[in-house]
C-alpha cells in the first residue's frame, strides 16, 4: 500500500459520520490496514463463529444482521445502513462474530483490519478511550433497542 | 295567600311541620329523605314526618358509624349516612336504550326520561356543593346526559344547616358549609331546639321555594332567631371532626406521584370501592350490553362503576393500573389534584363519607399531611408550564 | 322483503325512535366492504343508512363501533376527511367486539357513535416541516391526515414518514405503502421489527430510521403513533434532536366505555382520552409517561 491509497482511506475514514471529530493520529493509526469493498446484494460480509478479522464501516447500502439457521428459521434482526458502523466483537476475545452479516442490496463499505486497529488503540490509550466512548453508545443502543423488539409491542 | 320572596325569613314550628309535607304532595312531589335503616340513617321515599330519624344521631370515625338516641326530638340531629343524593339523580343502574332488529339493521329506542319531581327533604350544605359538582360532570359539557338532566330540572331542594359536626366532617376546610349560602337551595332550613320551643329558621331561597311555601303556616323570626342560626353554624364550623390544608394541592400531588407514602396507604387499601360508592361527587360507570335469547332485542345499561376495579383499565387484556397502589392513587389525585383541571373545583366536599365507611379507616385528610410532611418535590403554587 | 315489523332496509325511521342527538345511541351503517390487510387486520368501509347520518371527521378522531348484541369499542376513522360520504376503519382482531367486526360481510350493520376527540392539529405545522412516525396500527389513525398532508402539500415543509411493523406481513396498506415510497413529495421508510430473507428493507425500531430522516428540529411538527412504549421513545428522540416537545403529538390509547367524558375509565391524569385527546401533547404528558401505571 502505498502512502497516497493510505491517506485517501484514512480520509474516507476520517468523513465517515461514525469516526467524525477524532483525532486524526488515531484514525490514521487505526486506519493503517484498511481498504475500501463491493459487496453485491445477497453476499456474505461475515459469518457467525468465524473470527472477527476485520470491521466494517458502510458508506452506502444496507447489511441484514441474521440470526438462526440450523433448525430455525433465519430471521433478521437488525439493518446496518450508511453512516453506521458494523462490528464490535473483533475488539474482545475470542474475537468471533456473534451473527451473520449479509448484503441485501448492492453494498460499499471501508473494511478495517480489526489486529492493526487494536494495536493502534494499545498504542495510544488516552485516544482508545474517546474511540471506546464513541463505541459505547452504539452497542448499547442497539441493546436497547433490541430490547424494545423483544417485548414485541406489536404482539398481542 | 302570603306571597313570599326570595331571601325573605320566616319561622315554621314543630308542630307545622307535617303542613310542609302536604304541601309538597301538594305540588306532585315525592319527597326523599333522610330515615332509619339497617342502624343507619339513608335516603329514601318519604310518605310524613314520622318516617324522618327524629331524636337519632350518629357517631362516626374512621371506619365506624354507630346511631345513637338523643336526649332530644330534633329531627335533623345527625350529620351525614352512607348515601348521598347521588343515587337518585346519577342513578346506580339505568336503561339507557334497548334496540331491536330490523332486518339486517337495528332501531334503536331511548329511555323515556320523564319521571316524578322529587323534592330531596334535608340536604346538607356539602351534599349540595357535591350535586352541583355532579351537575358539572353530568351537564356541564357538549352533550349533557339526558336521564340526569331530566332528574335534576325536577328537583326540588330543601337544605338543612349543620347543627353539629361530624368526627370525620371537614366541609370548613373545602369551603362547602357548614352554612348553606343564599340561592344555594330551594328552601333553607335551620332546626332550633331548646328546653322552651323547637321551630325552624326557613330561608326562602328561589321562587320555587316560595311557591311550595305558599299554603305553609309560617311565622315571622323572632328578633334572636337568626343570631342562634348564626351562632349555631359558626359552632358547627369551629366543632370539625377533621381538616384538610389545600392550599397548592393540586402540585403537592401531581409532583408527588412516586412518594413513599402510597405504599403505605396501598398495604391498608382492600380495593373493596366502598369510598367510590358513598362519595357524593364519584361518577365512573361501566356499559352493559344485555341481548335476550333470540338476540333480536339488546339493552343498553349503565351502572356505577369504580377507579379500584381492575377492568376500569383493562385494555389489550390486562389491566393499565394493576396495582392497589395505583388505583387508590387514581382516586386520591382525581378527587383532589385532576378534578380541577378538568371542572375547576375540587372533587372533594368535606362530608368525611369515605373515611367512615372504609372498612379499614383510611383517611384521605391523614394522607395528604403525611405527604404535605415531607414532599418530595414542595408544594407550589406556581401554575404549571 | 319489508313486513310490518321489519321496514325495508335502508327506510331507517329516524324519527322519535333514535333522535340523532341521544348520545349514548349508535347509528346504523351497513358494510360495503371489508378488505383483509394483513393476517389479523380488516378494513371495513361504511355508509350510513340514512345519508343525514354521514359524518364528518379530522383526522385521529375515533368512533365507537358497535356490533348489536356484542358490543362496542372505540376505533379510530382511517379513511379520507374529504369523502366523508364513506367512513372507512381498520380493526385489528383481537378482542370479542374486533373478532366480531372482523367477520361482518357485506350487507351488514354496524353501529356508530361519534366522531369523538381532538385529532391531529396540521393546521398548526404549516410552514414547518413535517415528521410522521406510525408504528403497527399507529398508522391507521395518521391516515386520514396523511391524505390532507398530501393535498395541501405546498403549505408544508420537509415530509418523512416512517412505518414501522413487527414484520413484512403485518404491514397495513401495503399497495398504498408501495405507492407513496415512489412518490417524490414526501419521503417514507419502512422498516420491521423481524424479517426473512424475503425482506430488502431495514429492520429494526422506527427510531432507527431517525437518524437518516432529514429536517430542520426545531422547525418541525411530529405525529407520533402507536404502541405507547414506541410513542415514548420515538417522542425522546426526536426531543434529543431538538424538535420543541410542544410541537410533538402523540395519540393515547385507553379503555373506553362512553366516549363522552362520563365514564371515567379513559382518564390519564387530568386528561380523558376520548374529549382532550386521543391526539395529546408530549410536552404536556411526559411527566406522566415516565410514571408507572398512571
Amino acid at each position: 500500500m502505498t502512502e497516497t491509497v493510505n491517506e485517501a482511506i484514512a480520509d474516507r475514514v476520517q468523513h465517515h459520520p461514525f469516526f467524525a471529530g477524532m483525532d486524526p493520529t488515531l484514525v490514521c493509526a487505526m486506519a493503517a490496514k484498511a481498504e475500501v469493498r463491493k459487496y453485491g446484494a445477497g453476499e456474505m460480509l461475515a459469518r457467525e463463529g468465524r473470527p472477527s478479522e476485520e470491521f466494517f464501516l458502510v458508506l452506502d447500502g444496507k447489511v441484514a444482521l441474521e440470526i438462526g439457521g440450523a433448525d430455525r428459521l433465519v430471521i433478521t434482526v437488525e439493518t446496518i445502513g450508511r453512516g453506521e458502523i458494523l462490528g464490535w466483537s473483533w475488539l474482545v476475545p475470542p474475537y468471533h462474530w456473534r451473527f451473520d452479516a449479509r448484503a441485501t442490496k448492492p453494498t460499499e463499505v471501508i473494511a478495517v483490519n480489526a489486529a492493526t486497529a487494536r494495536y493502534a488503540l494499545a498504542a495510544h490509550p488516552a485516544l482508545a478511550y474517546q474511540f471506546l466512548m464513541k463505541l459505547l453508545p452504539v452497542v448499547g443502543e442497539r441493546l436497547e433497542n433490541t430490547r424494545v423488539q423483544l417485548l414485541d409491542i406489536h404482539g398481542h | 295567600m302570603v306571597s313570599l320572596k326570595v331571601g325573605d325569613r320566616r319561622v315554621l314550628e314543630r308542630h307545622e311541620f307535617p303542613s310542609l309535607f302536604r304541601a309538597l304532595e301538594a305540588k306532585g312531589y315525592r319527597v326523599v329523605g333522610p330515615t332509619v335503616r339497617d342502624g343507619a340513617i339513608v335516603y329514601d321515599y318519604l310518605s310524613g314526618v314520622d318516617d324522618l330519624p327524629i331524636g337519632w344521631t350518629d357517631r362516626q370515625g374512621g371506619g365506624m358509624y354507630r346511631l345513637e338516641r338523643r336526649s332530644d326530638q330534633a329531627l335533623f340531629g345527625y350529620t351525614v349516612g352512607p348515601f348521598s343524593w347521588k343515587k337518585f339523580l346519577y342513578l346506580p343502574r339505568e336503561r339507557l336504550w334497548t334496540a331491536n332488529r330490523s332486518g339486517d339493521s337495528f332501531v334503536v329506542t331511548p329511555e323515556p326520561t320523564d319521571g316524578p319531581p322529587l323534592a330531596f327533604f334535608g340536604m346538607r350544605a356539602c351534599e349540595l356543593a357535591g350535586v352541583a359538582i355532579q351537575d358539572r360532570v353530568f351537564m356541564g359539557g357538549p352533550a349533557p346526559d339526558p336521564g340526569y338532566s331530566a332528574r335534576r330540572r325536577r328537583v326540588l331542594r330543601i337544605a338543612v344547616q349543620c347543627g353539629q359536626a361530624g368526627a370525620t366532617c371537614f366541609c370548613t376546610s373545602m369551603g362547602t358549609g357548614p352554612g348553606v349560602h343564599a340561592g344555594g337551595a330551594d328552601i333553607i332550613l335551620t332546626e332550633l331546639i331548646d328546653h322552651h320551643r323547637h321551630h325552624f329558621l326557613l330561608e326562602v331561597g328561589t321562587p320555587e321555594g316560595a311557591e311550595v311555601l305558599e299554603d305553609v303556616p309560617l311565622l315571622p323570626p323572632a328578633p334572636d332567631d337568626t343570631s342562634r342560626a348564626q351562632a349555631l353554624l359558626a359552632a358547627t364550623a369551629a366543632s370539625m371532626g377533621r381538616t384538610m390544608q389545600t392550599e397548592g394541592i393540586h402540585d403537592l400531588l401531581m409532583k408527588n406521584l412516586e412518594h413513599p407514602r402510597w405504599e403505605v396507604v396501598a398495604r391498608r387499601c382492600l380495593s373493596c370501592t366502598n369510598c367510590t360508592m358513598v362519595c357524593p361527587t364519584c361518577f365512573c360507570s361501566n356499559q352493559e350490553e344485555v341481548p335476550n335469547l333470540a338476540v333480536d332485542t339488546v339493552e343498553r345499561w349503565r351502572r356505577w362503576d369504580s377507579c379500584f376495579n381492575l377492568g376500569l383499565t383493562e385494555m389489550h387484556g390486562q389491566a393499565v393500573r394493576k396495582s392497589g397502589l395505583s388505583r387508590y392513587r387514581q382516586w386520591l389525585t382525581h378527587k383532589l389534584a385532576t378534578w380541577q383541571d378538568q371542572f375547576g373545583t375540587s372533587g372533594c366536599v368535606g362530608c368525611g363519607r369515605c373515611i367512615t365507611w372504609c372498612p379499614v379507616g383510611i383517611d384521605l385528610t391523614e394522607e395528604v399531611a403525611a405527604i404535605r410532611a415531607a414532599p418530595a418535590v414542595a408544594a407550589t403554587s406556581e401554575a404549571k408550564k | 322483503m319489508a313486513t310490518e315489523a321489519h321496514p325495508p332496509l335502508g327506510d331507517h325511521p329516524l324519527g322519535a325512535a333514535s333522535p340523532v342527538h341521544h348520545p349514548y345511541a349508535p347509528r346504523p351503517f351497513v358494510v360495503r366492504a371489508n378488505i383483509q390487510e394483513t393476517p389479523d387486520t380488516y378494513t371495513l368501509k361504511l355508509d350510513p343508512r340514512t345519508p343525514g347520518d354521514r359524518l364528518s371527521f379530522k383526522g385521529g378522531q375515533f368512533n365507537m363501533v358497535y356490533v348489536f348484541g356484542v358490543g362496542e369499542c372505540a376505533i379510530s376513522i382511517s379513511g379520507d376527511p374529504a369523502h366523508p360520504e364513506e367512513l372507512t376503519h381498520t380493526v385489528r382482531a383481537v378482542g370479542k367486539v374486533t373478532n366480531a367486526l372482523a367477520a361482518l360481510k357485506p350487507g351488514a350493520t354496524v353501529g356508530i357513535r361519534g366522531p369523538y376527540g381532538k385529532g391531529w392539529p396540521l393546521d398548526s405545522a404549516r410552514g414547518r416541516d413535517v415528521v410522521v412516525v406510525a408504528g403497527g396500527l399507529g398508522l391507521p389513525p395518521l391516515r386520514p391526515t396523511l391524505y390532507e398532508l398530501f393535498r395541501r402539500r405546498a403549505e408544508f415543509g420537509r415530509i418523512e414518514i416512517v412505518y414501522g411493523a413487527r414484520t413484512p406481513k403485518d404491514l397495513v396498506f401495503a399497495e398504498e405503502v408501495r405507492d407513496w415510497l415512489t412518490r417524490r413529495e414526501m419521503r417514507i421508510q419502512t422498516t420491521v421489527d423481524a424479517a426473512g430473507r424475503d425482506w430488502y428493507g431495514d429492520v429494526g425500531v422506527v427510531t432507527t430510521r431517525l437518524p437518516d430522516s432529514r429536517f430542520d428540529a426545531p422547525k418541525t411538527t411530529a405525529f407520533v403513533c402507536g404502541p405507547e412504549i414506541m410513542m415514548k421513545l420515538t417522542a425522546q428522540a426526536l426531543a434529543q434532536r431538538g424538535v420543541p416537545t410542544d410541537e410533538i403529538w402523540i395519540s393515547m390509547e385507553r379503555n373506553m366505555k362512553c366516549a363522552l367524558g362520563f365514564c371515567g375509565h379513559c382518564q390519564y391524569g387530568p386528561s380523558f382520552v376520548c374529549r382532550d385527546g386521543p391526539v395529546l401533547s408530549y410536552r404536556a404528558l411526559a411527566p406522566l409517561l415516565a410514571v408507572k401505571e398512571v
